[in-house]
């Protein structure tokens, strides 16, 4: 078994706020953070490779410092790591990003299985996951729970859905999305943190790959971004306090023909 | 742009005839010949080729024939024969944007023994429904759904394509953006027509809720968005409405799966899901408890609404995942959301802050849940929730 973990490194965005005055985003002093769904991506690759064999590689497409990134993941069991990145990839949108990871993961080519975490935290789309899968031409499963089992080249996984979940059958190669049901993250043991300290990471720019050159970046990038605002304050709210026969008397008469 | 059969690797299949939505393939001494004057440049053909004997050269910095993409398309997702209600919601919006535009609303509607569902879509506003009834279709798959999808849009080019943002919109509308490689929208909170340009205004939010963006697909289409359940109002029903019914046959090479579904489990049975329910009362680390979370059941049920719960209480083991609110959990935007014993992190606050009104009950004063909160509550909720309950029982009548 031969896995890919894509992940991205985000601002963590719980330390992200606005500057009351300029109504702005204060991002001097934000940490960049493993997005907090390929964490488990990141582990249900490694525990794939500890039970089938195999090597799992993580890869990141980002500025120069999400190297750091990829030597957390190492850190907690990953084979290898690589490294894409370039100016020519700067303001790519989600079409962009999917193209340029599936150009990458093809230039890795042996895989079996592609893991993503179901979305990342910065933009919440959920979308380069089955884009790369798309650009591949190979099967997905979006939002996974559970690996139930891989055999005869198909893999049987539990997929969320609004009202419980599915049972699904894919055959491999294969790239799935995953929750964080899934698993629980482990902490990188001392022994992984030395080998991330050591580890050599692949470093590929655009040249590297195999790209059409208007299909990267912001010229690849169908999505412009025509204006960007701060959504406007919540009013400050009715704090009730006292004994609660009478707050909630208040509360039920407020909110009851709002309710109708 | 160009595009060319590259003779010595054509076996004469025939596949891509049989997909093309324009009629402009035949064979000709088993080989593929292409009607130029036909053909739109539209790449159904490339994709169905298995021998890579179709050559496309496209500028992929603007659609081609982009002014030649009219009206909106509204992607009727139905499970077991029943229509969401999220796509009630994008009939509602689609109908006020296609006044903007001066065009027409149309649903697309895939599954299996569902052409009775076509009629109530009308009723919601739709002007067209086209319906692809095939037994592939009746649970949703990635692959056959994408590219019956990416077959009609081929063939009628709309303008614009909405579809909810729920674990199948979400799954499936990435795919068919990149095989239309076109821009594509998550979650979007408003959209509205630029006056001007004529262009489809996709505002979202992003970083966690802490910035609003607008975007814009400006030279490509059609303009795709997914919309949340609950962010726009459903549209009313009018049995007066009269609409177009086509019913669509997609090849059924095209309706082929990799991925199979061998079951169905259906979890939630006392509570409602939490991303269509209209009011949620959420419960944390503050109820001490799994069995605590029967008191916020019985206020959901007063109020029919359903439970959700913070990330701690579902680390805790109290509650299922599913019913986790939060970054990692679901975002949601209830007309009313009803915090117990959820102190308010930021990281459940970026799953439910924009809800219509938001009703916290907390022991601590200062708790960040009160920051976000229209109404709050200081006191202990075995106290608060309770009388909420019987209150709420007797001046809803229920």
């Amino acid at each position: 078994m031969n896995i890919i973990v894509c992940i991205k490194q985000v601002p963590d965005t719980t330390q992200v706020r606005i500057d009351p005055v300029t109504n702005t985003l204060i991002r001097e002093g934000v940490q960049s953070i493993i997005n907090p769904f390929d964490m488990y991506a990141i582990e249900e690759g490694v525990r794939l490779k500890e039970k089938y064999g195999g090597k799992t590689t993580v890869i990141s497409m980002g500025p120069p410092q999400a190297e750091t990134a990829l030597r957390e993941a190492i850190s907690m069991g990953c084979d290898e790591a690589c490294l894409i990145s370039d100016r020519a990839f700067a303001g790519s949108d989600t079409l962009a990003s999917g193209y340029t990871l599936a150009m990458a993961i093809r230039k890795i080519k042996d895989y079996d299985m592609i893991l993503c975490g179901k979305q990342a935290s910065d933009g919440d789309t959920a979308q380069v996951g089955p884009g790369i899968a798309t650009q591949l031409d190979i099967p997905q499963v979006t939002y996974v729970k559970k690996i139930e089992d891989i055999k005869d080249n198909h893999a049987t996984v539990e997929r969320m859905t609004e009202e419980g979940f599915e049972i699904v059958k894919t055959s491999l190669p294969c790239l799935l999305t995953v929750v964080k049901e899934i698993n629980e993250p482990r902490i990188p043991s001392l022994k992984g943190r030395m080998k991330a300290k050591k580890a050599e990471i692949t470093s590929w720019k655009a040249i590297d790959l195999d790209l059409e050159e208007d299909k990267l970046g912001l010229k690849g990038s169908p999505t412009w971004v025509s204006k960007i605002f701060t959504p406007p304050p919540r009013p400050k709210g009715h704090i009730l306090e006292g004994d609660p026969e009478e707050t909630t008397t208040k509360i039920v008469d407020e909110l009851k023909n709002r309710l109708i | 742009m160009s595009i060319q059969i590259i003779k010595d690797k054509c076996t004469g299949c025939s596949l891509c005839v049989k997909v093309c939505p324009f009629g402009a393939l035949t064979m000709v001494s088993k080989k593929a010949v292409i009607d130029l004057d036909k053909c739109t440049l539209c790449g159904a053909c490339v994709d169905s080729c298995k021998f890579n004997a179709i050559d496309l050269k496209r500028d992929s910095s603007k659609t081609p024939n982009i002014e030649e993409y009219k009206g909106i398309w509204v992607f009727a997702e139905q499970k077991k024969g029943a229509v969401q209600s999220v796509v009630y919601e994008l009939l509602g919006k689609a109908h006020e944007l296609s006044e903007k535009l001066g065009s027409e609303v149309s649903c697309v509607l895939l599954g299996h023994n569902i052409k009775d569902k076509a009629q109530e879509l009308i009723h919601r506003g739709a002007n067209n429904v086209y319906v692809v009834d095939a037994p592939e279709l009746e649970h949703y798959l990635d692959e056959p759904y994408t590219k019956a999808i990416v077959n009609l849009i081929r063939k009628y080019r709309p303008e614009i394509f909405l579809c909810g943002a729920t674990f199948i919109g979400r799954s499936m509308i990435s795919r068919v953006a990149v095989k239309l490689h076109t821009g594509l929208t998550a979650d979007c909170t408003g959209l509205d027509i630029d006056e001007k340009e004529k262009y489809l205004m996709q505002t979202r939010p992003a970083f966690g809720g802490n910035i609003m963006a607008t975007i814009l697909s400006k030279n490509h289409r059609p303009q795709m968005a997914t919309v949340r359940h609950k962010v726009f109002k459903e549209a009313s029903i009018d049995k007066t409405r009269k609409g177009k019914i086509i019913e669509e046959t997609i090849p059924k090479t095209l309706l082929t799966s990799r991925t199979k579904i061998l079951d169905i489990v259906e979890e939630i049975t006392s509570t409602v899901n939490i991303a269509e329910a209209d009011i949620i009362v959420s419960g944390g680390r503050g109820l001490k408890g799994p069995e605590n979370f029967a008191m916020l059941e019985e206020l959901a049920k007063v109020l029919g609404g359903a439970v959700g719960s913070s990330r701690a209480a579902v680390d805790a083991g109290w509650m299922p995942y599913s019913h986790q609110v939060g970054q990692t959990g679901k975002t949601v935007c209830p007309k009313l959301y009803i915090a117990c014993g959820i102190s308010g992190q930021i990281q459940h606050l970026v799953g439910m802050q924009s809800s219509n009104i938001i009703l916290a009950i907390n022991q601590d004063p200062c708790a960040p849940i009160f920051t976000v909160a229209n109404y709050g509550i200081v006191g202990d909720v075995f106290q608060v929730v309770p009388l909420l309950t019987k209150k709420f029982k007797a001046a809803l009548n229920r």
